[in-house]
């Protein structure tokens, strides 16, 4: 699948999309686009570094740091580059991306604010509530359950996820079919 | 210079091509082994083994492409990312479905030993009476004393963990220590054996993963990765096991690329007299001659090689007298049963991982039950605590989120339902000479479907399993049938049944090939009915028995 032009394409139809949705809501939501003019550098993907930094961060937000590494720590962005790009078909792949414009628009009409130039709190809190609406079954918000999805998968499977959060044994060598767990204790990746 | 002729030629190096040419090697049978894949050789060849999670690029989903270069392997959920490179593209071995049939091959030295689910089940005495019993297809004309002595011999050899249960419908063998149940298996066990007063019984699972070093291979290490290569050689395949037995012979050759387009045959003898190779790499034709063949190139290949050995004296192919050649495709059916949630056990947990989940033996249409179809079927499934991939409806994302997840969550159970399919001479592979695969050859056209019994049966097999699950005290109980097209079982079975008749019949009662004697089919081709235990144990079995026999017979000049 060549992914490259058509996703150059997709993002500037996306792009133009928004200014026609938008309509008098745009006013606010110039530093979108004039933010991020024309993409300076992109992987052969087709998403550019600011996207990769837009995908980090959204990820970091559904799964921070605490007192282990979060989800940018474990590359996240570019893990979603390559999943979108050789896993998703070209409807899912598209949807994705608009989503990646989407998630901004959903920012600034909350906050007047880009997603990279919003605060953690506000961050969390517009995540959260995409998540919520994702839920309800809006498909308004159907783009954040790719992007949660990819991060859970990407995060837990990362060597940081699977070693630190969660563990791992490459050869556990036995079976025991009953230990003792209490609360608080690490799942087994 | 090649050495062209050979005591026997054995085609195919799956499960029973490894287990015949093992057997014929030690019987000291010069033995040339072929495979029409590729060599891939034992631990170095298994090359995603090792990987942890992280090494596997898309993490172990299937990116675009592979779906659709294998889309008939996306019917259902054994390839992955990292055992992709075991499974056939489509385009290079096509076939055509006249009816849905989903035909997953694995094309390389060991075949799909390297994949197999490994669970190892004796047919009971009643699964070689069933046809006879039922007036369906062809009695078979061997029992299961018969039997018993080869099943022996391949457990003994193979290494099958298990439980010794005393059960009627489920012999008991010569097995390694079990693997263990888990503390909530061993609590729905408990359960199902109380309210059923011991009329259904929950066990582990019988599986050919070593519990302990056995025949100077390590034991099983708990990785849960089987199905990318042992590197430790833990569970039976073609190179941890049957392989070096017989290339420690020094009686084995082993010639991979190498698709046998036909079995040659003399009319005046009405013996085989070899078989023709066609060269994977450099499409060049070669004769290997032998005093005997076997025939192991998986079910539905050993009947496209009989069918593609058309002479005029057989122009139907080889063994095709009975009329009987290409019939009787069958399969187990499943994907139906049930699953539900497990209240408790939040401060138990487990250590390992491991590659075996419990069985329920079968319980319909045995000891005096009787339901409106005949024959029945067999569980499998596990219990586990969910993952981090589970879905935490209650919590949003962030701290919250990341901290439930890297705890265990709530224990669940699921088992899935396995159940004998029928024969039926309309469930057929003819060639189809028009579409030709990668090496030009013709491809099989596959026109097979259950049927009423199987239909009814499935009822039972998705109520019969909510009901253990709901007596056992589990909640959310869903019985689900997710619709199963033949082949998906990936237990083919049938187009050269054994038989007492060479006019209903396509071999006999040593797997020989009425029509020619000194060909041996032990593959699934060979089945007469399915039981509703996985086939492989058997095909082991009924292998051993045939090269022993054609061993013997060799040396009496008897074939």
């Amino acid at each position: 699948m060549n992914t490259e032009t058509p996703l150059a394409i997709n993002r500037r139809e996306a792009v133009q999309r928004i200014a026609l949705l938008m309509g008098a809501a745009m006013v606010g939501s110039q530093a979108i686009l004039s933010g991020q003019p024309v993409p300076q550098k992109q992987t052969p993907s087709g998403f550019t570094d600011a996207d990769i930094a837009l995908m980090d961060e959204i990820g970091e937000t559904i799964i921070p740091a605490t007192d282990i590494p979060g989800a940018k720590a474990a590359k996240i962005g570019a893990f979603m580059v390559l999943m979108v790009t050789d896993c998703y078909n070209d409807g899912q792949h598209a949807a994705f991306v608009e989503g990646l414009r989407q998630i901004n628009r959903d920012c600034t009409a909350k906050y007047g604010t880009s997603f990279m130039d919003s605060t953690p709190a506000q961050r969390t809190e517009l995540a959260n509530a995409l998540d919520a609406g994702n839920k309800a079954k809006d498909p308004h918000f159907r783009y954040f359950k790719m992007m949660k999805e990819l991060t859970i998968l990407g995060y837990f499977s990362s060597e940081i996820g699977a070693t630190q959060a969660v563990k791992f044994v490459q050869v556990p060598g036995a079976f025991h079919g009953d230990v003792p767990y209490k609360k608080g204790d690490r799942a087994w990746f | 210079m090649t050495e062209q002729n050979y005591d026997a030629i054995v085609v195919g190096s799956g499960i029973s091509g490894g287990w015949a040419a093992k057997e014929l090697t030690e019987k000291g049978l010069k033995v040339l082994m072929l495979e029409r894949g590729e060599n891939i050789e034992h631990v170095t060849g298994y090359v995603n083994a090792l990987k942890a999670p992280w090494e596997i690029p898309h993490r172990d989903r299937l990116t675009t492409k592979i779906r659709e270069e294998q889309a008939v392997l996306t019917r259902d959920g054994f390839m992955h990312e990292a055992n992709s490179n075991y499974w056939v593209k489509d385009a290079e071995s096509p076939y055509v479905e006249v009816r849905p049939f989903s035909w997953f091959r694995g094309y390389h030295v060991g075949g799909r030993s390297l994949m197999w689910g490994r669970q190892s089940y004796r047919w009971n005495k009643w699964d070689y009476e069933a046809n006879l019993i039922d007036g369906v297809g062809v009695d078979w004309p061997i029992r299961y004393e018969d039997m018993a002595p080869w099943y022996d011999h391949a457990e003994s050899f193979a290494g099958i963990s298990g439980s010794l249960e005393g059960l009627e419908q489920l012999p008991d063998g010569k097995f390694l220590p079990p693997m263990e149940l888990n503390v909530v298996e061993k609590d729905v066990a408990a359960r199902i054996k109380a309210h059923y007063n011991d009329a259904r019984r929950m066990i582990i699972g019988r599986v050919a993963n070593l519990t302990e070093p056995h025949g100077g291979r390590v034991n099983c290490q708990y990785r849960n990765k089987c199905d990318l290569g042992c590197p430790f050689g833990a569970y039976f395949s073609t190179q941890s096991s049957t392989l070096p037995a017989a290339v420690r012979t020094g009686n084995l050759t082993l010639r991979p690329f190498s698709i046998v387009t036909r079995v040659l045959y003399d009319k005046d003898t009405k013996r085989a007299t070899g078989v023709e190779v066609l060269d994977a790499e450099t499409r060049q034709t070669y004769q290997y001659t032998s005093k005997i063949v076997f025939l192991n190139a998986s079910t539905l290949n050993t009947a496209w090689v009989l069918m593609n050995s058309a002479t005029d004296v057989w122009p139907d192919g080889l063994g095709s007298s009975s009329g009987e050649l290409g019939h009787n495709v069958m399969d187990h059916h499943f994907r139906v049963g049930a699953s539900g949630d497990v209240e408790g056990f939040a401060d138990r947990y487990i250590f390992g991982r491991r590659a075996n989940g419990f069985y329920i033996p079968r319980f319909r249409n045995l000891f005096g039950d009787k339901r409106d179809y005949t024959r029945g079927f067999g569980y499998q499934g596990t219990a586990d605590r969910r993952g981090w991939s589970r879905d935490v409806a209650e919590l949003g994302i962030g701290a919250p989120l990341k901290d439930a997840l890297s705890e265990p969550g709530h224990w669940t159970i699921g088992m899935t339902a396995f159940g004998e399919v029928l024969p039926n001479h309309d469930n057929k592979v003819t060639l189809d000479k028009d579409k030709r695969d990668k090496w030009g050859l013709p491809v099989l056209a596959i026109d097979c479907d259950i049927g009423p019994n199987e239909r009814r049966m499935r009822k039972d097999m998705a109520n019969d399993a909510a009901e253990m699950l709901e007596a056992a005290g589990v909640k959310n109980v869903r019985a689900e049938d997710n619709t199963y097209q033949l082949g998906q079982g990936i237990h083919e079975m049938g187009t050269a049944r054994m038989g007492r008749d060479p006019k209903t019949s396509v071999v006999n009662m040593h797997n020989q090939v009425w029509d020619a004697p000194n060909v041996f089919i032990t593959d699934g081709a060979c089945m007469t009915s399915t039981s509703c235990v996985n086939p492989s144990l058997t095909y082991m079995a009924m292998t051993a028995r045939a090269a022993n026999f054609a061993a013997e017979a060799l040396k009496k000049g008897d074939v």
